[in-house]
């Protein structure tokens, strides 16, 4: 594997920069992760953030929305901009000799937006019709929903905000919003690529020293709705979810679930892709996956099927995901870490998803991993740490969430057996 | 564009060609950190009858069901212990079946790949998989505007294969035989409709001597395709509609005629789709999207052997469907009127020519590139030739391609909750 180093520099304004150094590659990338996410709307204004990110990149500096875009293109930024929960994320991809003339133009589009009251009403209209386009991705409707079931609120939000909501607000309102979330503090930058590390920390220290700005307030939380939950829709497949509580990254047991989880849904010779998909063709798609927050971890579990099939594999996940904690084979392991290992190797070849992933880090852990050093965790994970694990964190205290024509019966994920008054490890 | 040749000198093209007509073609890069190959099969849609619809993506789910040798679990498993990133698919022309590896699993993978190439098509695994491609159908009718983009395609090519659907109808594959299959993958997987690509990291002597210890026993026969060129424009812009219970937007498709695979104008084709309707900072954007007249609005070239098309996708909600047409039909003749700027046609051009070095730093997206160019047009390009290809068009071959393939009038499906036409 080749060897990177990673650099971790903190500014005075509270501004944390990590850069890692990949020579083999051409490129350079870029994430920008700002603590302005939807968890910040205010509880009468969902949509806020995402309305504000959407403004942020309607012109800035000198220079105005398209002169923007214009510049951007020039130097052949492959970019993207979302607003997650915690965050604005901004990221870029580029040959690696354009990093420099690239983050200027960041700096413009964080310090210095205009913001403008004309381009507002436009605005809101792209967030509108985001909204719109929601309501059509079946999937992505009921992962929402199952985030809702597990984590409380604001945590559990996503950035739409409502037709209501989108409606009402103001040029002011993203204004306020901009001052009191864009600001250095627990602001992240990364950097990976063909890139020199003193270079990178001097350049953005020039631009980004000076941004000045109040740390964020505390977050008031309140806990989820219980139980399960259907949602009629007029459709071919049931869209089914289920929920179960698990370990955040942050936590010592996260990899004993993330292997655990990985033998559930990673590969084709997986246990949910054999036996719903493979032996008895219940589905096109499923999977599980571990999610996480800083604060908390789950395990979301997606299938979609036909309406009549749909009971049958909801039972057959139910019975999965209860089997786990029977405990894995040495050989489902073995190939789990090979896959893993062979994929952080990949990792290296892209500099954007190194940026990326190391922001990320960073986030949740408050440090960054090396990639030989997950790869020693690896070496570290046994069948018998994770079944050690299994046995004292079953899954269990499952929530299903449908969608679709008919609900199903979810007594399968209630029964003694599958819930237990232990929460798992939280 | 000069900072952006790629650093392409330890990076060789190389290939070999097996007696029964199996092509290899690979980009050696000992640099690289993984290795990628993919069999590309020259069949899909285009070459189904109408009673075979949906046969080509099936055989690709059938062929990870087992082979003389391997069980089905046997497949997967293997995959998955030798690290590997892989899957298949399948589209109007290509069949591709792909892997991405550490280069000491490239020899396993190979053996693995070449093997499913050849599989045993049992019954019993027929009549399981079925469920799963039905299920796969059900889930893309659930995504619109998937029924919506079938539809385009019948209406613009008519009876032409080129309209056929990849996925089939829930009726075609219902009612397809094993047999069938079986007599279209003897007439379709002949030793010399393959192409093996690879990229990244190869022991190249070694790959061909475990190839031909592997596939030099495949038959092979002639297998023919018609690619004279088809050219299908309407005379009218009528909307044909679909209405789609359950969906909230309304999803409006148009086709034209475009350069096709061999074309010399693919590349001021390509550009002129970017200028016009790239997702960002292109005349469709600014006018509809940046507005939020359109949750989207793009155009895009699809090339095919002989034949291409210019694509045009539009989504709004379903009262503003009349409108958004009438503008984006405004927008497209000033485009015919007008032409591009030089400034566009440059911008454009270093857009796309980082897109094209950063995608290059994959062996995975090398694999697929090599692989494309080699069975579409019987070429291999460097991502530098690439670069250059799309720098040398000048304002003049832009607007070539504008007289030659008008945007309007054209093939026009709606589909969505509104079933009236304005």
């Amino acid at each position: 594997m080749p060897t990177s180093s990673i650099d971790t520099y903190q500014f005075d304004n509270g501004l944390t920069l990590l850069v890692e150094q990949m020579p083999w590659l051409e490129s350079a990338a870029v994430t920008f992760l700002v603590p302005a996410g939807c968890q910040r709307d205010p509880a009468t204004q969902p949509g806020l953030a995402k309305l504000t990110a959407e403004m942020l990149q309607r012109g800035c500096g000198d220079l105005q929305s398209r002169q923007l875009e214009q510049a951007m293109d020039q130097l052949g930024l492959a970019r993207s901009t979302a607003v997650t929960n915690y965050h604005t994320r901004l990221s870029a991809a580029m040959p690696a000799t354009r990093l420099p003339a690239a983050l200027s133009i960041y700096a413009d589009l964080l310090q210095r937006p205009l913001l403008p009251a004309t381009q507002l009403e436009d605005g809101r209209m792209v967030c509108i019709q985001e909204l719109l386009a929601m309501q059509d991705d079946l999937s992505q409707k009921l992962m929402e929903q199952l985030r809702i079931r597990q984590y409380p609120d604001p945590y559990s939000r996503s950035a739409h905000g409502t037709l209501e909501t989108l409606q009402e607000i103001s040029i002011n309102d993203v204004q306020e919003f901009y001052t009191q979330n864009f600001t250095p503090q627990q602001t992240i930058i990364s950097i990976a690529g063909n890139v020199d590390s003193q270079q990178a920390s001097q350049s953005v220290e020039q631009l980004f020293g000076h941004w000045s700005g109040h740390e964020t307030t505390q977050i008031q939380t309140t806990p989820p709705p219980d139980g399960h939950h259907h949602i009629e829709q007029e459709s071919n497949q049931t869209q089914i979810g289920i929920v179960f509580p698990s370990v955040p990254y942050s936590h010592p047991d996260y990899f004993q679930s993330r292997g655990a989880v990985g033998v559930l849904s990673d590969g084709m010779s997986s246990r949910l892709f054999s036996e719903v998909r493979e032996k008895r063709g219940l589905c096109y798609t499923v999977f599980a996956m571990c999610h996480t927050i800083r604060e908390q971890g789950c395990v979301l579990t997606y299938a979609g099927t036909t309406t009549e099939r749909a009971q049958e594999t909801l039972d057959v996940l139910l019975t999965e995901l209860v089997r786990l904690g029977d405990g894995i084979l040495p050989a489902e392991l073995d190939r789990l870490k090979t896959k893993i290992k062979s994929g952080l190797i990949m990792q290296q070849e892209s500099s954007n998803s190194r940026a990326s992933s190391i922001a990320a880090d960073w986030h949740l852990l408050g440090k960054v991993r090396t990639t030989s050093e997950l790869s020693l965790i690896l070496d570290d994970l046994s069948c018998d740490s994770i079944n050690h694990y299994l046995a004292n964190n079953r899954p269990n205290n499952f929530r299903v969430v449908t969608l679709g024509q008919d609900a199903l019966d979810t007594s399968a994920a209630t029964t003694p057996d599958a819930t237990s008054t232990n929460s798992g490890a939280l | 564009m000069n900072d952006q040749s790629g650093v392409q000198s330890n990076i060789e093209f190389k290939r070999h060609t097996l007696s029964n007509g199996l092509e290899f073609v690979a980009e050696c890069n000992p640099d690289a950190l993984s290795t990628g190959l993919a069999f590309f099969v020259r069949t899909g849609a285009r070459d189904e009858s109408a009673e075979l619809s949906g046969v080509s993506h099936f055989l690709e789910h059938m062929c990870f069901k087992g082979t003389p040798t391997r069980s089905a679990e046997d497949v997967n498993r293997e995959l998955d212990e030798m690290g590997s990133q892989s899957n298949a698919f399948t589209s109007q022309e290509q069949t591709v079946y792909f892997c991405s590896v550490l280069p000491e699993h490239q020899l396993s993978a190979l053996n693995l790949l070449s093997d499913i190439m050849r599989p045993t098509l049992r019954q019993s695994d027929f009549d399981t998989e079925k469920q799963v491609i039905l299920e796969e159908i059900a889930k893309y009718d659930d995504q619109p505007p998937y029924g919506g983009h079938d539809a385009a395609l019948v209406k613009h090519f008519k009876s032409h294969p080129l309209g056929n659907s990849v996925l089939g109808t829930t009726q075609s594959v219902s009612a397809l035989t094993q047999p069938q299959m079986l007599e279209y993958f003897h007439r379709q997987y002949s030793a010399n409709n393959l192409t093996l690509a690879m990229a990244g990291n190869i022991d190249f002597d070694r790959i061909i001597e475990q190839l031909e210890a592997d596939c030099s026993d495949w038959t092979h026969h002639d297998v023919g395709r018609d690619i004279d060129r088809y050219s299908t424009n309407p005379d009218t812009d009528e909307i044909t509609n679909i209405q789609k219970d359950g969906a909230h937007q309304q999803y409006i498709i148009q086709i034209v005629d475009g350069p096709s695979a061999t074309d010399t104008d693919r590349s001021a084709g390509q550009l002129m789709s970017t200028i016009f309707g790239d997702d960002n900072n292109s005349r469709l954007f600014w006018d509809l999207i940046d507005t939020g007249k359109a949750e989207y609005a793009v155009l895009e070239s699809q090339e095919y052997q002989g034949s291409g098309i210019f694509l045009g996708y539009l989504c709004c909600p379903p009262e503003n469907q009349q409108t958004l047409l009438d503008r984006y039909c405004q927008l497209t003749a000033e485009l015919h009127e007008t032409g591009v700027t030089q400034q566009e046609l440059d911008t454009a051009q270093a857009k796309v020519c980082s897109h094209i070095v950063l995608r290059g730093e994959r062996p995975a997206n090398r694999m697929f590139n090599v692989g494309s160019n080699w069975i579409q047009r019987g070429l291999y390009e460097t991502t530098r030739e690439s670069i250059e290809r799309i720098e040398a068009v000048t304002l003049r071959d832009i607007q070539k391609v504008l007289d030659k393939y008008p945007l309007s009038p054209a093939t026009t499906v709606a589909t969505g909750p509104e079933t009236e036409q304005h």
